[in-house]
């Protein structure tokens, strides 16, 4: 009797042991698979990966920088100033003899790090904000969301550039302002999230082994929010460069010499009836090349993320 | 019905009165009065300008005295930079001008974007299909700022058909780049929402009833299936909105058509700090406003929301 069950358990211990475990794809593997598949997204990342990589490595190698004035050509912007590659201006020089070539990339430079940092700072509070609403419920939700609702319909640029006048401007002061003012709608997404959520078997589960509080929040109800979010900050990159690069475009943002892609705008809209149509052009297909990269990313990391589509 | 609207119109009160807060404070703060300059004025001078524009009383009553004559008497106060002026003979000169072109963008990307996005929809797949979407996917990465160098290139420096700024007492050809460059991105965002929400519907079931019904295409299409499309349109209205105003900041400055954006950013930049603040006010005002008539539309369109 119990040999024979001794021997059905080695039978069995075997065949389990020699069986090939199906490999279970996890939601982030199927999800690279499916960007992987959708050529426009992987054409922008490949583009924007390209794009940051020739503005940080750009500037070394022309003899130029960003802010000093080609003395030989100065006042000769129309005539002599012209993109060639024989005096190191590749993309010409502006009315004020300084190298475009070196001015777009430090501008690229600013406008992605305004994307990026200011994504940042706002997926921070919202995330935490959201969360915290969703999960408490009641009141407190009323109230903290009531608040959203109060701040989202403010129009925000106004109080954005009001903010710059008051506090003066610097780079630091336009990276936190941008990311401060948004982060509502990230919060909104995030609460209905965990609403959702929350009455999950799983949470009951942890909060049944004794996890209380933040510690809920931030080891089980954020990591499962995270799809949503990555859609959402994917998007909010580029709103957030435009945003910047509105502000800059009046002349309200970045200061000089330092540049960013909408001041370089601005500075080309100008100056086009002088005849340097460069000034203008070069900054504008990197703003438009960007854009369309982060906008086709984002559209990738939609289908391959959202569980609609399955 | 008539209980929403009457919550939803108080709800919007606090808000207005926590953007005059917020902007009032935040001036406030600033480093220095809109009256010191590189020369310093005469102590006694400074006290004398200082008490004119009421600024030597505490904080709580300039605060209370701006309320106080802005429900009151809609008055702004004066501005701070302009003697002589009050913000409301400033905003007199140059709201309808912004409204003009406002109103036109806004009409614009509505009526062209809804058309295309429905066109889209119903010859889903086609070259008009494909046309559409190529526009709208184009125009999603050209903001107004973008837009208005553009155009002045094509129509003013190469085409020599349009004038490159000014406003000339709103004639046509002052009117139509602002519009064009102010409407396009919303547009195309309208045309992408409209085409979604139409396919969905015309994917839905009782499209299908209507179908087997017989009934003709264009009775379907505005008949049943436009109005419950809109509705995700109806909500983008509202940001649409805000974006628009916001954009006629760049329009103001860029084409010189003397509207509300040029004077804000000259505010901006002199600390003209009453002004700003005036034209904060007034563009917050409009836009709670636009946003309220959008979510008393939405509940009127929309039969399952409770209200």
């Amino acid at each position: 009797m119990i040999s024979i069950n001794r021997k059905k358990m080695d039978e069995v211990v075997e065949n389990l042991s020699n069986v090939d475990l199906v490999e279970g794809t996890s939601l982030w593997q199927d999800a690279y698979l499916r960007f992987r598949k959708n050529k426009a997204a992987v054409t922008g990342f490949v583009l924007l990966v390209l794009m940051t990589l020739l503005a940080f490595i750009g500037p070394y190698f022309t003899p130029w920088d960003y802010e000093s004035i080609d003395w030989s050509l100065i006042g000769n912007a129309k005539d002599g100033g012209a993109p060639q590659i024989a005096n190191g201006h590749y993309f010409g020089i502006d009315d004020l003899g300084r190298d475009i070539f070196a001015r777009t990339m430090q501008g690229t430079q600013i406008s992605l790090m305004v994307g990026f940092v200011g994504t940042a700072v706002a997926v921070f509070v919202g995330l935490f904000y959201g969360a915290i609403a969703g999960f408490v419920g009641g009141r407190v939700d009323n109230i903290m969301m009531r608040f959203v609702d109060i701040l989202m319909s403010i129009p925000i640029m106004f109080v954005i550039i009001i903010f710059f006048v008051v506090f003066g401007r610097s780079i630091f002061l336009l990276f936190m302002a941008i990311g401060m003012f948004a982060w509502m709608d990230m919060a909104r997404i995030v609460r209905g999230q965990t609403l959702a959520i929350k009455n999950k078997e799983y949470i009951e589960a942890a909060r049944a082994a004794g996890v209380s509080g933040l510690r809920l929040i931030t080891r089980h109800v954020i990591p499962n929010l995270l799809g949503i979010v990555v859609i959402y900050t994917s998007l909010l990159i580029p709103s957030l460069i435009l945003t910047e690069s509105f502000i800059s475009f009046l002349g309200l943002g970045i200061q000089e010499p330092l540049t960013s892609w909408g001041a370089l705008i601005n500075e080309g809209a100008r100056t086009m009836q002088y005849g340097t149509p460069w000034q203008l052009a070069f900054p504008i297909s990197f703003f438009i090349v960007g854009l369309f990269c982060f906008f086709f990313i984002g559209d990738g990391l939609r289908d391959a993320l959202d569980p609609k589509d399955k | 019905m008539l209980k929403f609207i009457v919550k939803r119109v108080a709800s919007s009160i606090p808000t207005l009165l926590l953007l005059i807060l917020f902007s009032f404070v935040m001036m406030r703060l600033a480093p220095g009065g809109p009256f010191t300059s590189e020369r310093a004025l005469p102590v006694e001078v400074l006290a004398n300008i200082n008490a004119k524009y009421g600024l030597d009383q505490p904080w709580h009553i300039q605060l209370w005295r701006y309320i106080e004559g802005l429900i009151f008497h809609l008055d702004l106060g004066p501005s701070f930079k302009y003697k002589d002026r009050s913000v409301n003979d400033i905003i007199a000169q140059g709201f309808p001008v912004t409204m003009t072109y406002g109103l036109w963008s806004f009409a614009v990307a509505v009526v062209v974007g809804m058309s295309l996005g429905i066109m889209a929809a119903v010859k889903h797949n086609t070259w008009l299909d494909y046309i559409a979407v190529g526009i709208s996917i184009g125009a999603q990465v050209l903001p107004n700022f973008i837009m208005a160098p553009i155009l002045v290139i094509v129509f003013t420096l190469w085409l020599e058909l349009l004038p490159g700024g000014g406003w000339n007492g709103g004639q046509w050809n002052h009117v139509i780049m602002p519009v064009i460059a102010l409407s396009t991105s919303y547009m195309a965002s309208i045309a992408r929402l409209t085409r979604g929400s139409m396919l969905e519907v015309l994917n839905s079931n009782y499209i299908r009833t209507a179908k087997a019904k017989g009934l003709p295409m264009r009775t379907i299409i505005f008949r049943h299936a436009i109005k419950p499309s809109l509705l995700p349109v109806m909500s983008y209205l509202g940001p649409a909105f805000v974006g628009m105003v916001t954009g006629s900041v760049v329009i103001d400055i860029y084409f010189s058509t003397g509207g509300m954006g040029q004077f804000f950013v000259d505010a901006a930049l002199s600390r003209d700090y009453s002004l700003l603040m005036g034209i904060t006010v007034l563009f917050g005002a409009m836009t709670i406003l636009f946003s309220t008539i959008v979510d008393i539309l939405y509940a009127w369109l929309d039969p399952k929301i409770k209200l």
